[in-house]
């Protein structure tokens, strides 16, 4: 009777750990399906001449200069936006704001801002940024609506990250008679730093990719030129996928994956630029 | 281990900054010292002959910033009646509500046919035994509540198979154009059909069904000849099929439409604007068969030609 029931649990362990791996399988091969479509018709296209051209009607000439650029433009002003406004939100969410019914609220209200479709936040921005502030069609436009858009995102991902310090550690730091702020920055913060990193790491995978509210404000599909500063006009690189995918001309989707495995470069790039900064602090946590 | 690997980040960061400033610099000089910018929107259907013409362009008058946009026919209009772009490409004629719009914002403009787009009804290059449609059979096939669910109630001597149907979605200027002339409303149509604003993905579901039917872009039909199949339509003077001869003469009546350009007169009292609409109806026409449209008649472009001069002048 019992060996029998031991069995069992046995069982139900091995079982669970196979599903486990099956579904993860499922994952990984849906993914390494996307990336062998991906290069195996863009790997002909990418070269030097690819990266340092402006688009073109002749695909052999078209390239992803300015919607490189453009891109490079975009995260390099979103990030310093979003990043401070986010993370000091959530501090005081976590760490300062007292617990009534108003905190409730909007802390309620940014997890639901991380659901609204991006397409509202491109509206937004156009009656805000573009129209009322006057910034026009400009990268600047862009970057103010795209850090709106992650800014939740970042928001959320740094509450659980504060919230998960343990109380222990902040009562050890005010015993030593430090003051808040000094258990914010010397306990909290870097304690908390490799999750707050992650949600980062996210919001800038979501910022690269987005089309949607781009369009929205008016970003450009064509454009000869580069940026010459915040104010001017520009085109991303998602945008220009977009475009080379719905032409007739089967060259162009041959482009639009190149250009996929530009965004998905510099999307790796900066990923672990990340990365490596939140193995560097969770060392020194553990150490 | 990593305190080494992010030593490399600094000078990598740098790097990304540097790529970043050497955009700053502006190149190049010009010879005509025309310069400025022209801001142009609009419908995704005049977008690659904008674009054509506006790279060609900037090889000349390197000074001149082109930007072309693609906020649809109707998002370009929105723009160009509050004024904030110079020229907005358009698949259909203007509507009374944005002339509207435009009046209240004392936009003035003229507007300006540049190529035709025709409609073409396509098969698959699998299928024997259909060659042309009827406007009345194309009506019976796509009206709303069409009795129409497989071959042979078109035709008695066709198959006894379903018809699968592929269109353009409800936000396209093709669609639009389609269901008014065939249906006699714009936007009247049946719904169960297989709707993408992809043309390219009713590219590939009609050619991989023998079965299927559907109409876009010719553009999208003259890439794909080897997979598709063309149905001539017969307007009611005989099955014509779509060529750059029958859209180009009319004959190909009634699913080609002109496509426009709309230019705000303010801005084409500016040089760089004049010369970049005198460009595209000059030199601009030879670009329009490359990018797949049919260039109209020549008499359209000097009537064009002279609007522009009665503006500026």
């Amino acid at each position: 009777m019992h060996a029998k029931k031991m069995q069992q649990r046995k069982q139900k362990n091995h079982l669970f750990k196979n599903l486990s791996f099956f579904m993860t399988l499922i994952t990984i091969t849906v993914l390494f399906l996307l990336l062998y479509d991906v290069f195996k018709d863009g790997i002909g296209w990418l070269n030097w001449n690819f990266l340092t051209s402006y688009p073109s009607r002749f695909p052999e000439q078209a390239g992803i200069k300015s919607a490189l650029v453009g891109s490079l433009w975009m995260i390099s002003l979103t990030m310093p936006i979003a990043i401070p406004i986010g993370v000091m939100t959530a501090i005081y969410l976590e760490e300062y704001s007292p617990e009534n019914r108003l905190t409730t609220f909007i802390r309620v209200n940014i997890a639901n801002l991380a659901g609204v479709p991006s397409i509202v936040f491109g509206i937004l921005g156009l009656t805000i940024f573009v129209r009322t502030l006057g910034l026009g069609r400009s990268v600047l436009a862009g970057s103010l609506t795209m850090a709106l858009l992650i800014l939740p995102i970042i928001i959320v991902a740094s509450q659980e990250a504060i919230r998960s310090v343990p109380n222990s550690l902040r009562d050890a730091s005010y015993a030593l008679g430090a003051t808040r702020w000094q258990t914010i920055r010397y306990t909290v913060l870097p304690a908390s730093l490799p999750s707050i990193l992650t949600g980062i790491i996210l919001a800038t995978s979501r910022a690269i990719g987005e089309t949607a509210p781009l369009i929205m404000i008016g970003a450009l599909t064509y454009i000869a030129f580069l940026p010459s500063g915040p104010l001017d006009s520009f085109t991303v690189l998602p945008i220009q996928i977009f475009n080379w995918t719905s032409r007739p001309n089967a060259d162009f989707h041959g482009l639009a994956a190149a250009g996929i495995i530009v965004l998905l470069a510099v999307l790796l790039f900066l990923n672990t630029t990340a990365i490596l900064l939140r193995n560097k602090y969770q060392r020194r946590l553990n150490d | 281990m990593f305190s080494r690997k992010t030593r490399y980040l600094l000078p990598v960061l740098l790097l990304a900054v540097a790529f970043l400033a050497a955009g700053c610099g502006q190149e190049t000089t010009d010879k005509d010292g025309l310069s400025g910018t022209i801001a142009i929107d609009g419908s995704s259907t005049v977008f690659p002959i904008t674009e054509a013409v506006a790279e060609e362009f900037q090889k000349i008058n390197k000074d001149v910033r082109v930007t072309v946009g693609i906020s649809g026919t109707g998002g370009g209009f929105k723009k160009f009646s509050a004024g904030e772009t110079d020229i907005s490409g358009a698949s259909r004629p203007i509507k009374d509500v944005e002339k509207e719009l435009a009046e209240a914002n004392n936009i003035e403009y003229i507007e300006l046919p540049v190529a035709f787009d025709g409609i073409s009804v396509v098969v698959s290059a699998d299928n024997d035994f259909i060659d042309c449609l009827t406007v009345e059979e194309l009506q019976m096939i796509w009206e709303p509540e069409s009795k129409v669910t497989k071959w042979s109630d078109i035709r008695p001597e066709w198959p006894s198979k379903n018809i699968n149907l592929y269109a353009p979605g409800t936000d396209s200027g093709t669609f639009d154009y389609f269901t008014e002339v065939i249906n006699g409303k714009g936007g009247a149509s049946r719904s169960d059909f297989t709707a993408s604003e992809d043309d390219n993905v009713l590219v590939v579901g009609v050619a991989n069904d023998k079965y299927a039917l559907g109409y876009f872009g010719y553009a999208y039909y003259v890439e794909n000849q080897d997979k598709l199949k063309v149905v001539s339509i017969d307007g009611g003077n005989g099955c014509i099929l779509p060529t750059d001869e029958s859209i180009n003469n009319g004959t190909y009546s009634p699913l080609s439409r002109p496509i426009f350009i709309y230019v705000n007169t303010a801005s084409l009292r500016k040089p760089e604007v004049e010369e970049f609409v005198r460009f595209y109806l000059t030199e601009g026409i030879e670009l329009i068969p490359q990018v797949g449209y049919i260039p109209l008649p020549s008499s359209y472009y000097t009537q064009g030609l002279e609007k522009v001069d009665q503006v500026v002048r």
